[in-house]
């Protein structure tokens, strides 16, 4: 596999280039969840998103020259860093970028730190990692929980949701997740009227839900991820919640959720996305792309792996104006001077802390008639202009802003 | 948290009906478990990959053959349970006589097998499967709105259990087999075949864990994981109604059912351990389980 | 009836001082190539197989000598780990103080459990110990200190004695080195003393030693004791040297790969952990490039293992050679 990555890569380089002068070399690591729960939010999408990404900048950029590989971190702090840091020591890996998993995501942070490496983090949601525990070099592409929170939060308590309730996965993330959005929520005028938490990988959801359906909140906010949110929702279509009137607002749901869910269940679901494969004529060309590369069928791509690609390319961009790889805060920080412009996330800058700024919309699934063909799953109801999507950058506690 | 202060009557009502609904998939997984280790001393940690098992033939056959989900019902057990007979005769028919550890570590490790397998091909996210239409909506109980489909659960897994338990203690079958366990040699000495019964009831056994994984598969998120997270839970059930008592398991699992229900009204974030703590009470008081024969 | 496990095994040629040759010869050999092998070999690796191996010896004291299988065992390995970081990170304590509060976390944790699962036999004894296990999995999981499902990070190497920089790879490593073989020989000493030989006898046939007036209830205790102790010194080198503790050290598949690691080396031999602590770390990190068969593949292993191998790779060696390992 790594193998084959590796001469396929090459063999892009090499076919794309002839006598240069200068060469740049490159190796970039794509660190994904490859085999549990994140694997289809990341995983193999991700690489096949990077070997697009290292395709294209290619064609116009025959004199970088860049090399690919991909590991497995089985959603383990240790493993992670584990081959985190062997890319970093022995195997010459400039870059590692995408991670979904906050806390393996902060682990390799502070590595990238300490031997002066990039990290983009494109499937992680810690909104620390832009905040307390930012670095020179680091930089947290796609989404976060603060942007999650108040996209979803603000916006449905602008449309009339202003009733909550949560439902709360009980460990650090869910908690994070649940003050943020209730903070949004309180701020725009809306009320939380209760919440309840759930301990992580709840099979069955029923009990909760009765609690939350004798609140009649308006909204019952999922502060939770991954199966916890499958199984709610699927229990939630069992009890009628949406038929008696309340909305779910997932606050970290990803087009492969819904897809696992089925239209028919999920209809109704209110949720933040910062890139949606049918949003526009670009992501649809890309995601047929994307489809043929990873090879396994009636799968649509998702933010995360739209990341990915993006990432690198602004990466490459960086790198080639520079003419070398091998400094990673100046990589950062020519990251970050450098406007970001590729075809699926369109404009946007780099702030200062790391964050990547770009606009965010507020989508709602489709019921089953009003979805015309397989990932017809949403209707957008609402664009977060990129200036508000984001945490302001004096409020995150940032040591590189702040000092 | 979110206190219901002098929890009101209907809610209490409405907990504890979820609670029964949840213990019905806790017997109808432990009941395989303890058919498997009472008659045959294996303890079967494949059983939790054997339940997915069961929820993802039911979502191939929808798939892939037409098959709706009342004919999976039937289906999709017999299918699971003619693999887990040839797990029996390849594999695990070597380690009778050897300490439990080893079955315990085989059986891991084709649960790990089974999983990898299906993550690998299908993805962890999960796979959808819609309800059957018939059992879609719910009564109106007055306390709270119980859905069809759940109370179609609790009517077929009593119903199952109940079926189980009375062909093993009570009819002729069940009595060779279970002389069958005790004592071998003497039972092939009447001229019945002891290696086909046992691979039969190990069939039986992951019969039944599939058959309970088609009922979950309309609820629950399908995924290669569905299985891990509850087959602790379930080994936890067993050990505490005995493990070589059915009725033990049966009564054990929708009675910790409620059990964890309550816990989720009162104090929601211990409903995982809860479970946990009785069974480490019920060994050290009980060490034979609540319903147990052996020590 | 069953049979106990080393009815599986190669059984142990009783002898109570070991007049034989190649158990010191193995050892010679294994500490040559742990001294070599940083030349040619990530360190970092070495020492992470460093830790599991000496985690994976303290199981197989339980299970290989003492006849006990803990499903639990992640339970000291992983709280030791926490305190070792926590101490480490938040306490300022130097490296020594906390790889010694993690262990200290270890023997206190296993004088609780002990107590509680040993009365009861086999699998019943087993089963104890993954529901302690698991229940102290979850208040890992609430706990603020251990950061949840992040864990505890950025743990600091330290100043080995106030002296000896341990961010320096080539410090730490030698101090793991030094911390295994400790434990490993200590591990040794344990097994060939009169306390071992009487653990062995209650493996055997635990109602002839209660005859012959041992009291085999507190033997067993210091067994179970003496593994979760070395469980939690293993624990607390991991936390320094990786500079993490996490979710994933509490967890029950932790329990069982310990168990796989042991098997695979080969239970109730003295180097078999060993080996199979090293081979199954390898497997996962060489392997994560396709990880998504890692799984499987550990599956497979087992299977294999348990069917066909079940002396493990030392314990195969052994017989195969005839002599002791």
């Amino acid at each position: 596999m790594k193998r084959l990555l590796s001469l396929t890569a090459v063999a892009v380089a090499l076919a794309a280039s002839s006598a240069q002068a200068q060469q740049v070399s490159v190796k970039i690591g794509v660190m994904s969840d490859m085999s549990s729960l994140y694997a289809d939010i990341g995983g193999p999408g991700s690489t096949a998103a990077a070997k697009l990404a290292i395709a294209d900048f290619a064609k116009s950029n025959p004199n970088v020259k860049v090399e690919l590989v991909s590991a497995d971190h089985q959603n383990k702090a240790d493993v992670g860093s584990g081959v985190v840091n062997k890319w970093y020591d022995t195997e010459n890996v400039d870059l590692v970028i995408d991670v979904p998993n906050s806390g393996v995501a902060l682990a390799v942070s502070q590595i990238a730190a300490t031997k002066n490496k990039v990290f983009i983090v494109s499937g992680a949601a810690a909104s620390d990692l832009t905040g307390p525990k930012c670095n020179a070099n680091t930089i947290h592409w796609t989404y976060d929980t603060w942007m999650l929170a108040n996209g979803t939060g603000k916006a449905l308590v602008k449309t009339g949701g202003d009733s909550w309730f949560f439902l709360t996965a009980d460990y650090a993330f869910g908690h994070a997740l649940e003050r943020d959005t209730a903070a949004a929520v309180e701020a725009n005028g809306g009320k939380v009227l209760g919440k309840v938490r759930h301990p992580l990988n709840t099979n069955d959801f029923s009990s909760f839900l009765l609690q939350a359906q004798t609140s009649k909140a308006k909204i019952i906010g999922l502060a939770n991820a991954g199966g916890d949110t499958i199984n709610s929702i699927k229990a939630g279509a069992e009890f009628g919640i949406v038929k008696g009137g309340q909305k779910f607002a997932g606050l970290l749901v990803f087009a492969s959720d819904v897809n696992a869910l089925g239209l028919a269940t999920a209809q109704g679901l209110t949720l933040t996305e910062t890139w949606y494969w049918d949003g526009n004529d670009n992501n649809r060309a890309w995601t047929k792309r994307w489809q043929t590369e990873r090879a396994a069928a009636g799968k649509f791509p998702t933010m995360v792996q739209a990341g990915v690609y993006s990432g690198i390319t602004h990466y490459l961009k960086a790198v080639a104006s520079l003419k070398s790889g091998a400094d990673g805060k100046a990589v950062v920080a020519e990251m970050k001077k450098l406007p970001t412009d590729d075809v699926l996330f369109g404009k946007g800058t780099i702030r200062a802390d790391g964050r990547k700024i770009h606009d965010a919309y507020l989508l709602e699934v489709k019921s089953p008639a009003e979805s015309k063909y397989p990932g017809d799953f949403y209707k957008v109801k609402a664009t977060i202009p990129a200036a508000e999507a984001f945490r302001p950058l004096k409020d995150g506690g940032c040591p590189l802003v702040s000092g | 948290m979110f206190e219901i202060f002098g929890i009101p009557s209907q809610a209490l009502f409405s907990q504890l009906l979820i609670g029964l609904i949840n213990g019905s998939f806790y017997a109808l997984l432990s009941l395989g478990l303890a058919v498997i280790f009472g008659m045959l001393n294996i303890i079967n940690f494949t059983h939790g990959a054997q339940y997915m098992l069961g929820a993802f033939v039911a979502f191939l056959l929808l798939q892939h053959a037409g098959i709706g989900y009342w004919p999976a019902l039937i289906v999709a057990p017999i299918l699971v349970g003619l693999i887990g007979m040839v797990i029996e005769r390849t594999m695990l028919q070597w380690l009778y006589k050897l300490d439990h550890l080893y079955g315990l570590l085989l059986t891991f490790g084709l649960a790990l097998i089974i999983e990898g397998l299906a993550r690998n091909y299908y993805g962890s996210a999960g796979l959808p499967y819609q309800m059957p239409d018939v059992l879609v909506g719910g009564y109106d109980l007055g306390f709270m709105r119980l859905p069809i489909y759940r109370g179609w659960v609790i009517v077929a897994s009593l119903t199952v259990c109940l079926g189980t338990w009375f062909v093993i203690e009570r009819t002729r079958l069940g009595a060779n087999l279970r002389a069958a366990t005790e004592n071998p040699t003497l039972v092939r000495a009447f001229g019945i075949n002891v290696p086909r019964m046992i691979t039969l009831t190990y069939g039986f056994g992951v019969a039944l864990a599939a058959f309970a994984g088609v009922m979950a598969a309309p609820i629950y998120n399908v995924s290669p994981q569905m299985g891990s997270s509850l087959i602790i839970v379930v080994f936890a059930v067993v050990v505490i109604g005995g493990m070589g008592s059915i009725m033990g398991a049966i009564v054990t699992g929708f009675g910790l059912g409620v059990i964890e229900g309550l816990t989720k009204v009162f104090f929601p974030e211990a409903s995982n351990t809860v479970i946990f703590v009785i069974m480490a009470i019920v060994l050290l008081v009980r060490p034979a389980g609540l319903f147990g024969r052996r020590a | 009836m069953e049979q106990p496990v080393e009815a599986a095994i190669t059984p142990l040629a009783p002898s109570i001082s070991s007049r034989n040759w190649s158990e010191p010869l193995a050892f010679v050999v294994m500490v040559t190539v742990l001294a070599v092998a940083p030349l040619y070999i990530y360190p970092m690796f070495l020492m992470q197989a460093l830790c599991f191996a000496l985690f994976a010896c303290a199981f197989n004291l339980l299970i290989g000598y003492g006849g006990l299988l803990s499903f639990g065992h992640a339970l000291y390995f992983g709280w030791a780990s926490y305190l070792a970081a926590h101490s480490a990170k938040v306490w300022g304590f130097p490296p020594e103080l906390a790889i010694l509060t993690g262990t200290l976390t270890g023997a206190v944790l296993g004088v609780v459990a002990g107590s509680l699962a040993i009365r009861r036999q086999g699998i019943y004894f087993a089963m104890i110990t993954l529901a302690l296990a698991q229940m102290m999995f979850f208040f890992a999981l609430q706990m603020k200190f251990t950061g949840g499902e992040d864990g505890i990070q950025a743990v600091p190497r330290g100043r080995l004695f106030g002296m000896v920089d341990l961010a320096d790879q080539g410090n730490m490593y030698i101090t793991v080195v030094v911390i295994f073989l400790a434990g490993f020989l200590l591990i040794h000493r344990i097994i060939h003393s009169p306390f071992g030989e009487v653990l062995k006898a209650i493996r055997e046939n635990e109602p002839r030693a209660i005859s012959l007036g041992y009291k085999t209830d507190r033997y067993k205790l210091l067994a179970f004791v003496l593994s979760a102790t070395l469980a939690g010194l293993a624990g607390s080198t991991k936390a320094i040297v990786l500079q993490i503790a996490s979710l994933t050290d509490v967890d029950w598949p932790m329990s069982g790969e310990v168990v796989l690691m042991a098997l695979v080396g080969g239970l109730g031999t003295v180097f078999g952990p060993v080996a199979g602590a090293f081979i199954i770390i390898a497997m996962q990190t060489y392997l994560a490039q396709v990880g998504q068969w890692v799984t499987v593949i550990q599956g497979v292993i087992f299977v294999v293992c348990v069917l066909l191998f079940r002396r493990g790779v030392i314990g195969e060696l052994a017989a195969y050679l005839r002599i002791r390992l």
